[in-house]
């Protein structure tokens, strides 16, 4: 199977223009809408059916940092998707616990929506940071400590995770007002 | 998803939640986190001057069948010493809980806190 980036004509890389890869994503999608396999033979239709699955896919990886960062990671043979390894940088799961303490607290704050948007400032800048530097680290991969970038972007999913948190505690005020 | 009935009796009456000062003597620490949902847990041993573990408690962020596998552990290893305590495998948590297979990473997290908090102790050991 040709690769994400491939599939795009784009080169091999965490830095991506975004609004390129949705561009040739829109151009890519309608040169395979169903329609125009409306008098094509089954092959042909199937096979549209799942070039456009393989296109939405790679899509979806591409164009999240995270993702992304995931994927080019997977291309150099380091599979984080289906791995069950925990993690156990002990400063790091110290301030994980005091972000979920702080996350408890924010409801009942005496202004619950301000205390939400700063944690969501605090974990935004935490978030960039940590992913410009695996963004950083893959530019080049034949340089990288693949393992060293692995751990990040470990990290990085539990402060997806946070993120996830903030946002189902808003809509959880939301539903209370 | 359906939980078994050992986790959420687990769940909705923990046992040994809470914590101990990790500085006192004979508290070991042990912290993990499982990147494929966030989940993250403490678990704290007191262990006695013959190695034997008299006591835990645990803290723990996820979903029920991760607060279910450190709530079982904490009632295990009462009373093991740290060898015996280090024998408790995951497939024993899920078994005990019915875990279902994707659930099963909430089980190696709990075995992996055991050993955190292991190694944790015996740093100290070294150290002191």
């Amino acid at each position: 199977m040709m690769n994400h980036f491939a599939l795009f004509d784009l080169p091999v890389s965490p830095n991506l223009d975004l609004d390129e890869l949705q561009s040739r994503y829109r151009r890519l999608q309608q040169a395979l809408h169903p329609d125009r396999f409306a008098n094509a033979g089954e092959r042909d239709k199937l096979l549209a059916m799942q070039k456009t699955s393989q296109l939405n896919d790679a899509y979806q990886t591409l164009k999240q940092p995270l993702s992304r960062a995931e994927y080019l990671l997977q291309l150099q043979g380091v599979d984080l998707q289906h791995e069950q390894q925990t993690i156990k940088d002990t400063e790091f799961l110290m301030a994980q616990m005091e972000w979920r303490e702080r996350l408890e607290t924010l409801s009942s704050a005496d202004d619950p929506w301000q205390a939400i948007s700063a944690a969501h400032n605090d974990l935004k800048q935490e978030t960039q940071a940590l992913q410009q530097a695996v963004d950083s680290a893959l530019e080049d991969t034949s340089q990288a400590d693949l393992e060293a970038v692995a751990e990040d972007i470990r990290k990085l999913k539990f402060l997806h995770k946070l993120a996830r948190e903030i946002d189902a505690i808003e809509e959880q005020l939301l539903d209370d007002v | 998803m359906a939980y078994s009935e050992k986790v959420i009796d687990h769940y909705e009456n923990p046992r040994n939640v809470g914590g101990f000062d990790k500085d006192e003597h004979g508290i070991a620490t042990g912290m993990v986190g499982a990147p494929a949902c966030g989940d993250v847990m403490k678990l704290q041993l007191k262990i006695n001057d013959d190695g034997v573990i008299e006591d835990a408690r645990f803290k723990t962020y996820g979903c029920g069948s991760a607060i279910a596998s450190s709530s079982l552990i904490t009632e295990w290893v009462k009373g093991k010493t740290l060898e015996q305590a280090a024998e408790i495998k995951n497939t024993k948590i899920a078994e005990e809980l019915a875990l279902p297979p994707v659930k099963i990473h909430c089980s190696i997290l709990a075995e992996d806190a055991i050993k955190a908090a292991i190694a944790d102790y015996k740093k100290k050991q070294a150290a002191s």
